[in-house]
């Protein structure tokens, strides 16, 4: 080994710091928070609103990373997860803590420079929610993991809401229920076809603890009250009816594919064709939703 | 110029790459913050 090499660790490649960012869950955080920001009934300066969309993906980015730094001999047992930069040691756990305290750190104080300070609180709450309550607390002791955990991704549209306007309303405190309400049909339809993975690196997920016709029940159970939320802001009078129909619509559609897997029997993952189409649909059902509420506002 | 081993060329390569890139964030940055700057004076007019 030469001089340079014994003195000097491998610096990590700057695509592997962006995947410890969790890129494609970012997509989702930004778009949501996006749309909260532009649902918000005044207008924002396009700057601003340019830096607080920025400060919740860098804050997204920050807690994801975090969560990399903690769960990394988690990430090394599950296929899913084992070529992520840090099992693979292409990123050193160090490096991680300090990237993820950098942006966590980074996005709250440009948040509160940009927009107001309840908009980085709830930021930085966020982050702290995420990295921490969800993380560290819940994920390997309980089955509601999930549950409770959820709340962290369901935080953007308000952030957004509440950067573009200082305060808060009813209309994004129903976007945060209903991602609150999302968010358990759409891991646990993930985790019944994934969730020998789960078991074998040890996380008491709801299919793994419960069982695959508990989950499956579960599953529809969270479906009602979240499709009844979603749909809310019509009858309210917070929405109008382009929002409504399309909420009534596409939350029928998700009340049918939950009903497919509460009915199915199969246990081998091959044949998990119901849960797989809810997960995918999820994606797209949350997508199209806030793209209709933002649609809905400026139409 | 003698050539460098594999492994001292890939430190060197990562290095540049982290340098010039920190260089186009920070750049990135001076820009958003007087930006912002000037936002906030023309929304306080």
């Amino acid at each position: 080994m030469t001089a340079l090499a014994t003195t000097t660790p491998i610096p990590p490649d700057w695509r592997d710091l962006f995947a410890l960012t969790k890129p494609r869950v970012m997509t989702l955080v930004v778009f949501t928070g996006l749309c909260g920001l532009l649902a918000a009934p005044t207008s924002m300066n396009p700057v601003l609103a340019f830096t607080a969309i920025l400060c919740i993906a860098l804050g997204a980015g920050g807690a994801a990373a975090l969560n990399m730094w903690y769960e990394a001999d988690l990430d090394a047992k599950m296929r899913r997860t084992r070529d992520r930069p840090l099992p693979t040691g292409r990123v050193s756990r160090q490096t991680a803590l300090h990237f993820g305290i950098g942006l966590s750190a980074g996005s709250v104080v440009l948040m509160d420079l940009a927009a107001n300070h309840l908009a980085a609180l709830i930021l930085a709450f966020s982050i702290f929610f995420y990295a921490v309550i969800y993380t560290v607390w819940l994920k390997r002791r309980t089955p509601q993991n999930i549950v409770i955990g959820g709340a962290a991704g369901a935080f953007p549209p308000l952030i957004g809401w509440v950067a573009a306007t200082g305060d808060l309303a009813i209309l994004p405190t129903l976007l945060f229920l209903l991602i609150f309400l999302w968010t358990p049909p759409h891991f646990w339809a993930l985790s019944l076809f994934v969730r020998s993975d789960y078991a074998n690196a040890g996380v008491p997920m709801l299919p793994v603890v419960a069982g695959v016709s508990a989950t499956r029940r579960q599953v529809f159970l969270y479906s009602l009250p979240m499709a009844a939320v979603a749909i809310a802001p019509w009858p309210l009078g917070l929405t109008g009816a382009l929002y409504g129909l399309t909420a009534s619509v596409l939350s029928g559609v998700f009340l049918a594919l939950a009903a497919t897997v509460l009915v199915n029997r199969a246990t081998d993952p091959a044949d998990m064709k119901a849960e797989k189409k809810l997960f995918a649909f999820s994606i797209v059902y949350l997508f199209v939703l806030f793209g209709a509420l933002v649609l809905d506002r400026w139409m | 110029m003698a050539e460098l081993p594999p492994e001292d060329e890939l430190i060197r390569q990562r290095q540049k790459s982290g340098s010039r890139l920190t260089a186009i964030l920070l750049f990135g940055f001076v820009v958003l913050f007087f930006a912002i700057t000037i936002a906030k004076i023309s929304l306080n007019q």
